[in-house]
């Protein structure tokens, strides 16, 4: 059971981690491309989509190639700080922030562009600064799209497999997450093992999903 | 009426046509990730000696190819890298003893990057602290990290290195972590450290106290066993013992 429960945190750890980057991440660029008007808006919304089409394992291939030792940025952050990403359980954040963030910042900008221009104004001729505008009128009006998002993107990253497996490894504790850990387990023969993992892997996803009726107003949980 | 006839006819030849390539001998073999580039050369050669033969391949860790085989995939021949993966497949009853042979050997190394100025003379060396991370293969399903493991077994340095270990998936990304000096060494066959002599070096060949022999066996289950029986054989002509030692396999020798 330990095992397990070893895989279950590190998941929930870095499925996590890598949620709240998106989150921040996601309604920032979500909001910027909803808002502002430039050459090439749409082929950055594409670009910055690319992470969710694109297979895990080229996507793993990148940042390997990026994020290893041998490239400019995983040089210069051993030199410079002795840090090397490869295997540890921030690569595994990195890769699944990369490969959920299209599933928030997506959302995110639908909701943005859906809130009424008008309430927005009259948050303007009342006074209130920008800041407020978007803290107080358009995010809780585009909260619910996001929401939608968020959890998509929780459950993305729970579930990433490809990336993580080729820049974090498999290193039980650290790196080892449910998903990996399931593959391992099969390709071991160790059935039980792999047994256990799913059901808690399939015991999280339900509880997410509970949690995701109860927390979003209106329309999904009173349906 | 007749119209509706032909067409039932016909859609039942099309049918039948689908399901030809799986009736007309195209044989799969499953073998090691060592085995990769010998047996890509191997069935080309089978090819050109037998031109109505079809050969697919199959390559992973030993380990994981017996689970597929274990869960009924269609596997004719299975071309393990290590005796114990090949008695689990005799234990399950996939394969029958008298249908089993030794065709290969091959030896255990530990290499680092090319430009590495680690100085690495004895498996005891891997404890100094300039070495902070060592990949083999899993030891649940890598033979060549179970051979690892025994080596380091040995002079009991297994439990002092663990710290240190990066389990792979199969010996090929070992491989390739210490071709991109993501690691700072690396336990790999001999073989595949001849494929990277521009990005690897060998330090030191690995000391077994058991030779490293692979075998290659017939499945039970396959509808294919002559020509499962007659790759097999081929496996012991000269022609394919000469594809073996062009990269760097051993011969079985006594």
């Amino acid at each position: 059971m330990d095992p397990t429960w070893t895989a279950l945190l590190l998941s929930l750890k870095v499925a996590g981690f890598a949620t709240a980057i998106n989150l921040v991440l996601g309604i920032a660029v979500g909001f910027a491309l909803a808002r502002l008007r430039f050459p090439g808006r749409d082929l950055l919304d594409t670009l910055l989509t690319l992470p969710m089409v694109m297979p895990p394992t080229v996507l793993g291939y990148y940042l390997l190639v990026l994020m290893g030792r041998r490239s400019w940025l995983g040089a210069w952050l051993h030199d410079s700080f002795g840090i090397n990403l490869i295997f540890t359980w921030q690569a595994a954040v990195i890769a699944a922030a990369i490969v959920a963030f299209p599933l928030v910042f997506k959302p995110a900008r639908a909701a943005f562009e859906a809130v009424d221009g008008q309430l927005e104004q009259a948050g303007r001729v009342l006074g209130i600064s920008e800041a407020g505008i978007f803290f107080r009128i358009t995010l809780p009006l585009a909260w619910r799209g996001i929401l939608a998002g968020v959890l998509l993107a929780f459950a993305r990253a729970l579930g990433e497999f490809g990336a993580t497996l080729m820049v974090a490894g498999s290193i039980p504790g650290k790196t080892q997450t449910l998903s990996i850990a399931v593959y391992e387990a099969v390709q071991a023969g160790q059935d039980d093992v792999a047994n256990t993992l799913v059901l808690a892997t399939s015991a999280v996803c339900i509880a997410v999903l509970l949690a995701a009726g109860r927390l979003a107003p209106g329309r999904i949980a009173n349906r | 009426m007749l119209y509706r006839r032909s067409t039932r006819f016909l859609m039942a030849a099309v049918l039948a046509l689908a399901f030809l390539p799986a009736l007309a001998g195209e044989l799969t073999v499953s073998a090691a990730s060592s085995l990769t580039q010998a047996f890509r050369d191997m069935a080309q050669a089978y090819q050109t000696r037998y031109p109505e033969a079809r050969v697919a391949l199959n390559f992973g860790a030993s380990g994981a190819l017996l689970q597929q085989i274990a869960r009924g995939a269609p596997v004719d021949v299975f071309a393990a890298a290590d005796q114990e993966t090949m008695d689990q497949a005799e234990a399950q009853g996939l394969v029958l003893a008298g249908e089993r042979r030794d065709f290969v050997r091959n030896t255990l190394v530990l290499i680092t990057a090319a430009d590495s100025t680690l100085a690495l003379r004895r498996l005891e060396d891997l404890g100094q602290a300039t070495v902070t991370r060592i990949a083999l293969g899993n030891p649940d399903s890598v033979p060549a990290g179970r051979y690892a493991r025994r080596a380091l077994e040995a002079p009991r340095l297994w439990p002092v290195l663990q710290a240190k270990v990066i389990t792979t998936q199969n010996v090929r990304q070992s491989l390739d972590y210490v071709a991109r000096g993501e690691v700072d060494a690396g336990f790999v066959y001999g073989t595949d450290a001849a494929l990277m002599k521009d990005k690897v070096k060998v330090v030191l060949e690995v000391p077994l106290d058991i030779a490293i022999r692979y075998p290659v066996a017939k499945i039970t289950a396959s509808p294919r066993g002559e020509e499962a029986r007659r790759f097999m054989a081929y496996l012991a002509s000269p022609a394919a013992l000469a594809i073996l030692a062009h990269h760097g396999f051993g011969k079985l020798g006594p």
